[in-house]
């Protein structure tokens, strides 16, 4: 099958070695993989901000650049959820309205291309530790993706995963809202943190790496002993 | 004085520092969820449930003119004064109007948000009278002079400890911090003013189409005596709260208290019909019930987030919302708090004061998932902040997505762009975490990653 993978921009600057793993386990299962150059964001930003005249400047391109894909995985639940669930939302009523519509459908993120359109969830991984996997919310709600993620670990040898009290609480980070409003969402990252650590996990996993940025930051500056990762990294270790 | 925006800044960061406020918050909401999804189980099927009670608001809120008008007739047709208010002020001044006829000198009133949300109480005592709320929590908060900290629980941010402080401080009676104890402090002293009082105020939780009644819901037997004791009883409800058939509550009043407290049924659930009628033993002598509109009708006339007067103010969203339960609902600064509070109180008191309220949530959907009568909350955060920035933009926000649009479209500009980045953060070292950081609301509390010595992007092209 062709892939198209969109790799967002975060990921793109911060965690290259996600969107890596993503291309050689896509690969190694005999898929062809192309990854358009352009856009680098989906426009979620300036959308959830309240600017949906500029989110759709950059979201037009995006329509554009997928209009000829097969199958488009994304490399971010939250990412996943802007292009599957809110750009019909956002391009309701102008002439992009239809080709949203369509796009819809062909989208998927990563994990739950792997496990609901490819029906893999064995890749032979070897990971041999405690992990918790913390439900980034626009993949859970959003999307519906509770399931996926949870049965690619469970075949992961040597892997444990610990749920935690709080694994479909908000980390707290909300895009543009952890910059607006720091101080909650510092507060909603020491609350998963704690959860986190209260099962004895030296990883806290997810299918997010913006949730991930935001744990991973708390977790640095307040020095305590876990480790985010994304599921990805640990399906195709480097 | 300080903006409500301002205000919430303030409050909510301090409050989310507070870790025994939070730990406080988070241990009740805790026990709630595990009695919640008890009752939750009770039901058949939850899930359709849940839609039928979407439809049959939906269907209530969709002709709700004549819903309001049947209920009305039925109501006059026992000697019930309807009094029609379409702003907060006719609904304080037809309540005024009430007490100055009769007379009164002691009120005592069941919880009802209407009140606050039209700020009774102050009207009340501001024209001499004096009024006492007689659910246990308000009780408590009132004489902390301060407003309910939560729709359904009002005094749940106190420990029994700072309600003693308080019986002993205002009552002089708090022999000790056990609950029972004060319980039964406050019951004496709120026997006495049923006793004393010449009109009882209430809310209502629904109000019957079909019969003209309204439904009162409640734990503490409090609304039965306020309704009952006094001469004169008044009821407060805003026009959303209308249902069509009296056998509608057979799944409202199971899915209200599931939601609110976790409980199977409330203690008391009753139906008030009218004042006394000729050949019944008791009742009030006179029954008056103030309609209240109060930009409801506004809301009803927006296509996108009419739903939002589904609202069977159950408090569900508020006790799942991570914000709420580090902020606490003191922060939001207004009567309703919570997702349904940062939805409906930019269209009910003024976009451009409020419109913070819709900023301020991670668009989790927490709430959405939760509501019992299917609200789109979160996306209706999104539509409030779509609203506020048509009608006032901040123009440096929206610069910054102009000037983001063509760096994010033209791969050039992009790989140009990360060349900058790559080299500015070697820079960042010298002002990170501190006032001059750019990044400063975020290094505060975290760390930033660096931008990788090679993107995503530049790796793929070294690929092809």
């Amino acid at each position: 099958m062709k892939v198209t993978l969109f790799i967002p921009c975060f990921v793109d600057l911060f965690y290259p070695q996600v969107g890596a793993a993503m291309v050689r386990i896509l690969e190694k299962l005999g898929h062809q993989v192309v990854c358009p150059e352009g856009p680098a964001c989906c426009g979620q930003p300036a959308f959830n901000t309240g600017y949906w005249d500029e989110s759709r400047e950059v979201a037009i391109k995006m329509l554009e650049a997928l209009n000829e894909a097969e199958v488009v995985v994304i490399a971010s639940g939250s990412c996943g959820a802007m292009l599957k669930v809110f750009y019909p939302e956002l391009f309701a009523g102008t002439p992009y309205e239809a080709q949203a519509r369509e796009l819809a459908p062909k989208c998927y993120e990563f994990s739950a291309f792997l496990v609901n359109k490819l029906g893999v969830t064995d890749l032979g991984a070897r990971f041999p530790h405690k992990v918790t996997f913390h439900d980034g919310c626009h993949g859970l709600r959003e999307l519906k993706n509770k399931r996926p993620p949870r049965e690619l670990l469970a075949r992961v040898q040597g892997l444990e995963l610990i749920e935690m009290g709080e694994a479909e609480t908000c980390c707290g980070f909300g895009g543009t809202f952890s910059a607006k409003f720091p101080m909650i969402s510092t507060a909603m990252g020491e609350v998963k943190c704690a959860s986190a650590l209260d099962t004895g996990a030296e990883y806290i996993v997810s299918c997010d790496s913006s949730c991930l940025m935001h744990l991973q930051g708390l977790i640095d500056r307040q020095r305590k002993p876990l480790k985010a990762i994304h599921l990805a990294e640990i399906l195709c270790p480097p | 004085m300080n903006t409500p925006a301002v205000q919430f800044k303030q409050d909510a960061s301090r409050l989310s520092a507070d870790v025994r406020h939070r730990r406080i918050i988070q241990t009740a909401m805790g026990n709630y969820e595990k009695a919640r999804d008890q009752r939750k189980a009770d039901f058949q099927n939850w899930e359709g449930a849940r839609q039928l009670a979407a439809d049959t608001k939906w269907e209530a809120i969709a002709h709700l003119d004549r819903h309001i008008e049947q209920f009305v007739q039925n109501l006059e047709a026992r000697g019930t004064k309807v009094h029609w208010a379409s702003t907060a002020q006719q609904a304080r001044d037809a309540v005024l109007a009430i007490l100055r006829d009769k007379q009164a000198k002691v009120i005592v009133k069941s919880k009802a948000m209407t009140s606050e949300e039209i700020h009774l109480n102050e009207a009340i005592e501001q024209d001499g009278y004096e009024v006492v709320e007689s659910d246990l929590g308000e009780f408590i908060v009132q004489l902390r002079e301060e407003p309910p900290y939560h729709i359904v629980f009002p005094a749940m941010h106190l420990t029994r400890d700072e309600i003693k402080d308080v019986f002993q401080r205002k009552l002089h009676d708090a022999p000790s911090s056990d609950p029972e104890e004060l319980t039964m402090v406050a019951r004496r002293v709120l026997r006495e003013k049923y006793l004393e009082a010449d009109v009882g105020i209430t809310g209502a939780n629904f109000a019957i189409a079909e019969t003209g009644m309204l439904s009162i819901t409640e734990n503490e037997g409090n609304a039965r005596l306020t309704a009952a004791l006094p001469r004169t009883m008044i009821t407060l409800v805003g026009i959303e709260k209308v249902l069509p058939r009296l056998e509608d509550l057979a799944l409202f009043l199971p899915m209200l208290s599931a939601m609110g407290t976790g409980q199977t049924l409330t203690c008391y659930n009753t139906l008030y019909g009218g004042p006394r009628q000729p050949g019944e033993p008791d009742g009030p002598e006179e029954y008056h019930v103030v309609l209240l509109d109060n930009q409801r009708t506004a809301l009803l006339a927006d296509p996108e987030q009419r739903d939002s007067l589904r609202c069977i103010r159950c408090g569900a969203c508020l006790n799942v919302c991570p914000i709420f339960r580090n902020v606490g609902g003191h922060t939001y600064g207004t009567t309703y708090c919570g997702p349904i509070g940062a939805v409906i109180t930019p269209n009910l008191r003024g976009l451009d004061e409020w419109k913070h309220l819709s900023y301020a949530s991670s668009l989790c959907g927490a709430c959405t998932e939760t509501c019992p009568v299917k609200i789109n909350l979160h996306h209706h955060l999104l539509q409030n902040r779509r609203n506020s920035t048509r009608y006032k933009p901040s123009w440096w926000q929206k610069l910054a997505f102009k000037a983001f649009a063509p760096i994010a479209n033209k791969p050039g500009l992009w790989s140009l762009v990360t060349r900058l980045g790559r080299f500015g953060q070697k820079f960042h070292g010298l002002v990170r975490g501190g006032r001059l950081d750019p990044a400063y609301a975020w290094t505060k509390t975290r760390d930033l990653p660096p931008i990788a010595r090679q993107s995503f992007r530049e790796w793929w092209r070294t690929r092809a």
